[in-house]
């Protein structure tokens, strides 16, 4: 018979935190719904912000990675993007980057599913970059507020730039570098 | 952002009539994840928040509308810092526009925003480990200030 922990791991880091954020949450709702301009309701509202966003996004974001990470043979994004790909892994990358919403810490899970996928460290840099710089639906409302003229430019310059820093990054770091582990602590 | 979750949904779905075995591997795969993840962004968005209720956006507007060398220099350290959603962001940055910072002092301010993250350093690092996210964070900082440069220089 399976255990409770290997049908559910990390049950009890879980049974700590999302009753915590749970409780954090409904304070930040309840004061972001508040009238007035004091501090506790500024950072309510800021949190519950986060919070919305969060709740949008990262259940799906992760269920997403775990398929990922069951069906996507290692051989494929190996070849594709891997050590020794090409410049098109690069078009590869800032496409599937381009194409996502959300803050820049829901890209880390993603970076890092890649990375154990076989993914060059440079690839996995620049889709970090891609993401957080000029992701599409950031780039409409970027036009919507300061115009097109600074959101081309601000591409044409960020894009190159990025690029040159992720070869640079993976240049820097030993080829045997190796990500921290990813289990929770029990 | 629904459509996302429905795309989900379905993928989830699909993958579970293809092979059940496996979609329960990668979604306690992704759990695992999702939970490792929880400590570390419920510390940097608690204290974000905090933060950035204790310094209005009148101040911010106060420090970056201006044109001069020094707050091109506030705004990328402002920029690395801070940690906004876009919708926050950028209405902001039109009003610090409006309000008569220079293009480079915008420039600065947002792709630092973009790319530098120092608040959420705790969680880069759980990901990646403290050398990798010192040292992305420490390019992108020169990124950002090289784009910041020639943002300045093209759209003067």
């Amino acid at each position: 018979m399976k255990s409770a922990r290997t049908l559910l791991p990390g049950l009890r880091a879980a049974a700590t935190w999302i009753p915590l954020m749970a409780v954090l949450g409904g304070w930040a709702w309840a004061q972001a719904t508040a009238a007035g301009d004091v501090f506790p309701r500024r950072a309510g509202e800021n949190l519950w912000s986060f919070a919305r966003d969060m709740l949008a996004v990262l259940p799906a974001m992760f269920m997403l990675i775990g398929l990922f990470d069951v069906w996507v043979p290692r051989a494929v994004i190996e070849r594709h993007v891997g050590r020794d790909s090409g410049a098109k892994a690069v078009g590869w990358m800032i496409l599937l980057a381009m194409l996502q919403a959300g803050p820049l810490y829901v890209a880390f899970p993603v970076a890092v599913a890649l990375w154990r996928k076989g993914c060059a460290p440079r690839n996995v840099f620049i889709y970090l970059g891609a993401f957080s710089s000029i992701k599409l639906p950031l780039l409409s409302f970027e036009v919507a507020c300061l115009g097109w003229t600074f959101s081309l430019v601000r591409t044409a310059i960020t894009l190159p730039v990025f690029i040159a820093l992720a070869y640079l990054l993976e240049k820097q770091l030993p080829r045997s570098i190796q990500l921290p582990e990813q289990e929770p602590k029990t | 952002m629904s459509g996302f979750i429905l795309l989900t949904v379905a993928a989830t779905a699909v993958s579970w009539a293809a092979d059940t075995g496996k979609t329960r591997r990668g979604l306690r795969q992704g759990w695992r994840m999702l939970i490792r993840l929880l400590p570390a962004l419920t510390g940097v968005l608690a204290g974000v928040s905090l933060a950035l209720a204790a310094i209005p956006a009148e101040s911010l507007r106060a420090l970056l509308a201006r044109d001069s060398p020094l707050t091109f220099l506030a705004a990328l350290a402002v920029g690395s810092v801070t940690l906004m959603p876009g919708f926050v962001a950028y209405p902001l940055a039109a009003g610090l526009k409006a309000g008569g910072a220079s293009v480079s002092v915008l420039a600065a301010f947002l792709t630092t925003l973009m790319m530098v993250g120092v608040a959420t350093l705790p969680v880069e690092a759980r990901f990646f480990g403290w050398r990798i996210a010192l040292w992305r964070n420490a390019l992108a900082f020169i990124g950002a200030a090289v784009v910041a440069a020639g943002m300045a220089v093209l759209l003067r």
